[in-house]
This record gives structure tokens, C-alpha cells and sequence, in this order.
């Protein structure tokens, strides 16, 4: 489902990166960084091969990976949208962009568009409370944005 | 060792430096609750039960893991620290589902003890937190994951993957959604787990159980046209007492054997028999690859976690392995051929039933190769000691007052060899006994073999044999085994003969045993007076030796001829196979 292969160079990368770290004590995050650097995200295939390469239950890798909001099981988007949840985006009502994201893009938070082109994630505080409600796009931010706002921004970027 | 004086409401109390709070306040006679804490597998401060209060210190602080300082001040019952153990422990029960009635472990429970001994009378937090059950995994045929009931204590994430190096379940998520889970959403059947179940035996809840198959015993005992057979396991004898509130250590095996007979089976043999028969076969096996050259170490098969972790992480090993079934698999295969024949039964009429201090077993009894004597299942049922335990309620058997009966002819005579097979050492011993005799061809009479005995995880000696020495190892616990086994993999250790259990301590502590809460034991080694228990039983006995069993001489001069024979093997030995890992 991953196009997960070891025949590319990014499971090359992947053996690099276990091998540098493996000898290090609690060097599982770093790796998981590293690995999520290269895949954009770390899917069973890759957890398995770290969790071997590491001598590391499978079950610990995949718990790690759970706790840290900033890895993900699943693929990401080209363009990765990012909702803050934060308190005062919020109050601010963001989740009714983040609603009207979903719709327009027939997924749910977590999840990737069919073609790979926009991913939704909710996330804490952006630092931008006085733009709330603030989303971002890539590296894009929008803030003080209405959920009627969303499908003209989302169409600047479906060419 | 430098001693530390402190006290304790009050009471003065001296103990060793590095002493905790929770263990220096049972030196002073004050109780403190816990909940997450067992000792040596899982002292983590985490569920907050175990508060205390201590002089100058800005917040209570969790007892089960603050060591000791000179001149403390600990109080442990003030106001201020039974309202915040009474909150933590409602707080735990919101997330509960507390359907305590319907609970296999009601009454045996350790969050049911604690809300009783708390005065917990009322819980002002909705049940489950407002959530939604979450299912239940039962794929496995060994292990049952109830996510409802746990508490997120950890202890089975701990010994599951620190004692037992395993690792198929860990907390996942965080904060709210904080589970103990296997990856991905498995169900432990799609993962390495080894169906070992010392993780329910260590669930202070119901959140982990066996996988019972009660029902499928009752409805053989109901139909008229099954013949139910029941075997017991050398480890049963010395635990089920303690569900009846028996000492830990009792052995009243007679009681048992009458209580299986009042449940109205047939016929109630000794497993211990089948250990006696696995003793000549594994025995027949050792001797011949010590003599021609085969291929040593030679590695024990009794234990069925074992045998599923050595295909997960050890296949390279797996040649090394006895052929041998495990003994309650050939009793079962003698009973559907030999005592089927012998007593004109049809075995497919034949329900045998194996009572065991096992989980893994009932996945054991469920492979294809187990299947290979008769045409049928060599067992068709596997329950452990609380099962049986359960059964013996529920029939209204009045346990502790029975009087004592022995097991049935013509299977059930066995050695004191068979006796002592549930600790760990004690198939070592055994076979020791019997190939000693068997390479000097004599009645040797000093049969105590003192190195492989007690509960240390890793045992090694050299025993003369008729002028060889034979390098013995004995492991229990899986992460003694893989570290064993990496040593002889690195070439930095050898030996001819090694015993592995998957359970520390051997089957005596199994986890199909009576459970004993955390208050019990952390502080008496469960393992220990089990054993002892064995060792004193087979040292009763008339017959010690294998080999000498009359039971065994017969089977093998009426049906088998000689240990090792074809037919043996057809009947009483397998093979295995590499498995992957996920």
C-alpha cells in the first residue's frame, strides 16, 4: 500500500540511518525522525525494519510513535494542511474550519487525499493566536479566515 | 550495608539504605496500598495509589519508589492522603468498565479490593469517561485482551517485554487515549506473542484472561456417547489449593483427584505419567546424539511458549530442539491408541481433557502436527488450574474438605521424576536420573541433583556420566533463554543439554497458576514454595525414577517396544517451523 521497497534508495537510506544510530542508547526517536525525514511518514514496513535493525520490540517502536503528535502512521499530502486546535483558535472556531476542510476535501483529520495532493491535521498552538483562527498550508498561513473562506484557498492550489 | 533510620507514623524503623518507603513501612506494620506496583517487574510510581506524605517535601510522593533518608517523616494515613488516594482510585474506576459481576476475576481482583478497603461508596465521574466499549481481543487461542478493564498499570507491558523479552504489547497513544494494545491494531494472534500468560498472571484486573474452554468440557461431560479423560499437569497440584484459600505450597493432590472425579469424568489420569514417558523418549534421544555425533545442544520441548519463541527469534536453534512432544501431548496420543486399544474404546469417542499451569498449551493442543497419533487431536481441551478451580465451584465440591483419592490405573502410576517435572530444573533432574542409569547400567541411588534446583533464571553445571561430562544448562524465563542462547549463537558458551521454561521459575509459576495479587507476590516468592512443595512430594514417592515407573514398562513392552522406536516416533514426537515476526 506504501510503495514501501527495498530495492530504492530510501530503504538504503533507512539501513544508513539504523546503523549510524544503533549502538546508541535511546536513539529511537532520532531514528524515527530520520525515517519520517525520508518517507514523509512511517508506515508498518519501515517500523518493522527499525524495530529489527534497533533490537526493539515492535509494539515499543509503534507506542513511541503513537505518543509524539508529530509522526504519523500515514502518508502526507503534497500539501499538508494544519488546523490549530489551540485554545484560542478554538474559541476563535477553528474547528468549524477544520469541518468545512474535511468536507471540502472528503477526508478526515489524520488522512490523505486519494491522488496524495492534500492531507488534514489538527494541530496545538502555532504561536499566531492573534490571527486565530489560523490554518496553515506548506508554509503557508492563513489566519482570521471563515469557513466560506476555504475552497477559494484550497483552489490556489488544485491548479 | 548502611542502615537507615526513619519513621513511619510515628514508629521508628531501621532498614538498609536503597529501601523504599512502601517496603520500610511493611517493616513498621503499616499497610500502604498499591495498584501499578509489583515488585521486581514493575516499580514505575504510576498509578498513584501508594501516596504518602512526607515532612518537608512539597507534594505527597509515591512510596513505591522513594527511597528511604535518613530521619524521614512519613505519614501515610493523613487526611490530605486518603482523600487523594480515594480520588485517584475513582477517578481509575470512571475509566472502568465496572461490570465487576460478570468478571472472571470478581473477587480476586485487586481494583475490587481497594475500592472496598478505600470506602469507595460512590464514583462521581460517569462510567468509562462517557467512551464507547472498546472491543474485545479473542482471536487468540490462549489470551483474551479486555481494553474495558485495564487500568493502564503496565505490569503485563513489563513482563512481557522485560522478563520475557517478547514485546507484543505496549501503551499506545497518549493522555486520554492511552491504551496497552499490540501494534497496528493486531490482535495478539497475528503477533510473536508466545501464549506464555504471564501477563495474566500478573493483571491486577480482568483485563487479561485465559481463553476458557469450560464450556467445551462441560458439554463433553454431559454427552453420553464421549468418554472424558482428564490428565493434570505436575504444576496443578501445587497451586489450586490456593484458590480454595489454601497456604501457598499445600499439595493436595488426592483432593483434586477426587474433586475432577465428582465433576463426573471418566477416568482421571496423571500427566505426570506422560512426563515419566517423555523422560524415556527425550532420555533415548539425548543419549543417542551424545553418542553419534548429533546435534547438541540438545534443547528440552516441554514448554510450548518456549517452543512458539524459539520459531519467532530462534530458528537457526530449532534442529536443536527435542523431537519429543510435550508430555500432556504423548499422554494424550497414549491414551487415543494404547489405552483405547487396550480398553476397546473408539477414540474418536474419547474427549481428553489436559488440566494445565498453562496458557500456551491450548495453543499447543491446537497445532496440526499434535494431531498425527490416532487421526484425532491427541487433547481435545485444554483448561488451566483456575478453570479447573472455576469448574470445582461451580459444581459446589466442597474442595478443602474432600477426602484424598488416588489417580486411575492403568495410567496413572508415576515417578517422583514426573512429580517435580513443573519447576524449573525438574526435567532436567529427571532425565539426569535416567540417562545416568541407562549409560552406566546401574541403580544408581544418588538421584538428587542439587545444581539444576531453585529459582535463579540461569543454572549451569557439569555431570559426570560413566566418565563423561555432560554440560548441562537450566533456564527459565524467556529473556534468560534468549540470553542463553545468544551466547551459544556468539560461540561464547557450550553445552550438550539444556532445559528451557518459559516461565520463571518454570510451570509452578505458569501462567494458567492461581493468582496471587501483587500484595502476596512482591514479597513471598511464589516460585520458590511451589517448587519446594514438589520436591517434598517427590521425595514421598515410592518410584523416582522414569524408568522404573510400572505404568511406562508396560506401555513399552505392550505397544511401543523400545523408547525411540517408530512407532514411538509417529506417535510421540514432532517437528517445527520457522515463524515470522508480524
Amino acid at each position: 500500500m506504501s510503495g514501501f521497497s527495498e530495492n530504492d534508495e530510501k530503504y538504503q537510506k533507512l539501513l544508513e540511518i539504523i546503523e549510524t544510530n544503533k549502538n546508541v542508547r535511546g536513539s529511537l526517536i532520532r531514528v524515527l525522525h530520520d525515517s519520517q525525514e525520508v518517507y514523509g511518514y512511517l508506515p508498518i514496513e519501515v517500523q518493522k525494519v527499525i524495530a529489527e535493525g534497533l533490537g526493539v520490540p515492535l509494539a515499543e517502536v509503534y507506542g513511541v510513535v503513537t505518543f509524539y503528535a508529530q509522526f504519523s502512521v500515514k502518508p502526507k499530502g503534497d500539501y499538508r494542511v494544519s488546523v490549530c486546535l489551540g485554545t484560542a483558535c478554538y474559541v476563535k472556531g477553528s474547528d468549524k474550519l477544520l469541518e468545512r476542510l474535511e468536507e471540502e476535501l472528503g477526508v478526515s483529520v489524520g488522512d490523505c487525499t486519494a491522488d496524495g495532493r492534500f492531507s488534514i491535521e489538527a494541530c496545538r498552538c502555532i504561536g499566531a493566536c492573534g490571527l486565530a483562527p489560523v490554518f496553515t498550508i506548506n508554509k503557508d498561513v492563513y489566519g482570521k479566515k471563515e469557513p466560506d473562506d476555504i475552497p477559494g484557498i484550497l483552489a490556489k492550489y488544485r491548479d | 550495608m548502611k542502615m537507615i533510620n526513619l519513621k513511619i507514623d510515628g514508629i521508628a524503623v531501621t532498614v538498609p539504605e536503597g529501601t523504599t518507603i512502601l517496603e520500610a513501612a511493611r517493616a513498621a506494620g503499616v499497610r500502604i496500598p498499591t495498584l501499578c506496583f509489583l515488585k521486581d517487574v514493575n516499580e514505575i510510581g504510576a498509578c498513584r495509589m501508594c501516596v504518602v506524605e512526607i515532612k518537608g517535601a512539597r507534594a505527597l510522593q509515591a512510596a513505591c519508589v522513594y527511597p528511604v533518608s535518613e530521619g524521614l517523616e512519613v505519614i501515610t494515613n493523613s487526611a490530605a492522603v486518603r482523600k487523594s488516594r480515594k480520588i485517584t482510585l475513582e477517578l481509575i474506576l470512571s475509566n472502568h468498565d465496572r461490570s465487576c459481576l460478570e468478571c472472571v476475576r470478581s473477587q480476586n481482583c485487586e481494583l475490587q479490593t481497594l475500592a472496598s478497603e478505600l470506602g469507595v461508596t460512590g464514583i462521581k465521574f460517569p462510567e468509562l469517561g462517557g467512551r464507547e466499549l472498546q472491543p474485545v481481543d479473542d482471536l487468540s487461542y490462549s489470551v483474551v485482551r479486555n481494553p474495558n478493564k485495564c487500568v493502564l498499570c503496565r505490569r503485563c507491558v513489563s513482563i512481557c517485554k522485560n522478563v520475557q523479552t517478547v514485546g507484543v504489547i505496549d501503551t499506545m497513544e497518549r493522555g486520554y487515549r492511552t491504551v496497552v494494545a499490540s501494534p497496528f491494531g493486531k490482535n495478539l494472534a497475528e503477533t510473536p506473542c508466545v501464549n506464555c500468560g504471564q501477563c495474566i498472571a500478573v493483571c491486577p484486573v480482568g483485563a487479561l484472561t485465559e481463553k476458557s474452554e469450560k464450556d467445551k468440557v462441560y458439554e463433553a461431560i454431559n454427552d453420553p456417547d464421549k468418554y472424558v479423560v482428564f490428565q493434570t499437569a505436575p504444576a496443578v497440584r501445587f497451586s489450586i489449593g490456593e484458590a480454595f484459600g489454601m497456604p501457598i505450597g499445600s499439595r493436595p493432590t488426592g483432593k483434586m483427584v477426587t474433586a475432577i472425579r465428582r465433576l463426573g469424568v471418566d477416568k482421571v489420569f496423571d500427566t505426570d505419567t506422560g512426563a515419566d514417558l517423555t523422560i524415556m523418549e527425550e532420555g533415548t534421544e539425548l543419549i543417542e546424539r551424545l553418542q553419534n555425533g548429533g546435534k547438541l545442544p540438545m534443547i528440552t520441548s516441554c514448554s510450548p511458549g518456549w517452543i512458539k519463541f524459539c520459531e519467532h527469534n530462534f530458528p537457526d536453534f530449532l534442529d536443536n530442539l527435542s523431537s519429543c512432544k510435550s508430555p500432556h501431548e504423548m499422554f494424550g496420543a497414549v491414551v487415543k491408541t494404547y489405552f483405547a486399544g487396550k480398553e476397546g474404546i473408539d477414540p474418536a469417542k474419547i474427549f481428553m481433557v489436559s488440566v494445565m499451569p498453562c496458557t500456551a498449551k491450548k495453543f499447543e493442543a491446537k497445532r496440526d502436527e499434535m494431531k498425527n497419533s490416532s487421526g484425532f487431536a491427541d487433547v481435545d481441551a485444554v483448561i488451566t488450574t483456575r478453570e479447573l478451580a472455576a469448574m470445582i465451584k461451580e459444581n459446589g465440591i466442597d474442595f478443602t474438605n474432600l477426602p484424598d483419592s488416588e489417580f486411575d490405573d492403568p495410567m496413572g502410576a508415576a515417578s517422583g521424576a514426573g512429580v517435580i517435572f513443573g519447576a524449573t530444573g525438574g526435567v532436567m533432574e529427571a532425565a539426569l536420573r535416567t540417562v545416568a542409569d541407562v549409560l552406566t547400567g546401574e541403580d544408581l541411588k544418588d538421584i538428587d541433583y542439587h545444581a539444576v534446583r531453585g529459582v535463579e533464571g540461569t543454572k549451569t553445571a557439569e555431570v559426570s556420566i560413566n566418565g563423561r561430562t555432560v554440560r548441562v544448562a537450566v533456564v527459565s524465563g524467556l529473556g534468560n533463554a534468549r540470553k542463553l542462547l545468544e551466547s551459544i549463537r556468539a560461540g561464547e558458551a557450550q553445552y550438550d543439554f539444556i532445559e528451557v521454561m518459559a516461565c520463571p521459575g518454570g510451570c509452578v509459576n505458569g501462567g494458567g497458576q492461581v493468582i496471587q495479587p501483587s500484595c502476596v507476590r512482591s514479597w513471598v516468592d511464589l516460585r520458590a514454595i511451589r517448587a519446594k512443595a514438589s520436591y517434598a512430594e517427590d521425595l514421598e514417592m515410592p518410584i523416582r525414577k522414569s524408568h522404573e515407573n510400572p505404568a511406562i514398562k508396560a506401555l513399552y513392552s505392550e505397544f511401543y517396544g523400545k523408547p525411540g522406536s517408530e512407532k514411538a516416533h509417529h506417535d510421540l514426537h514432532t517437528h517445527y517451523q520457522k515463524r515470522d515476526n508480524y
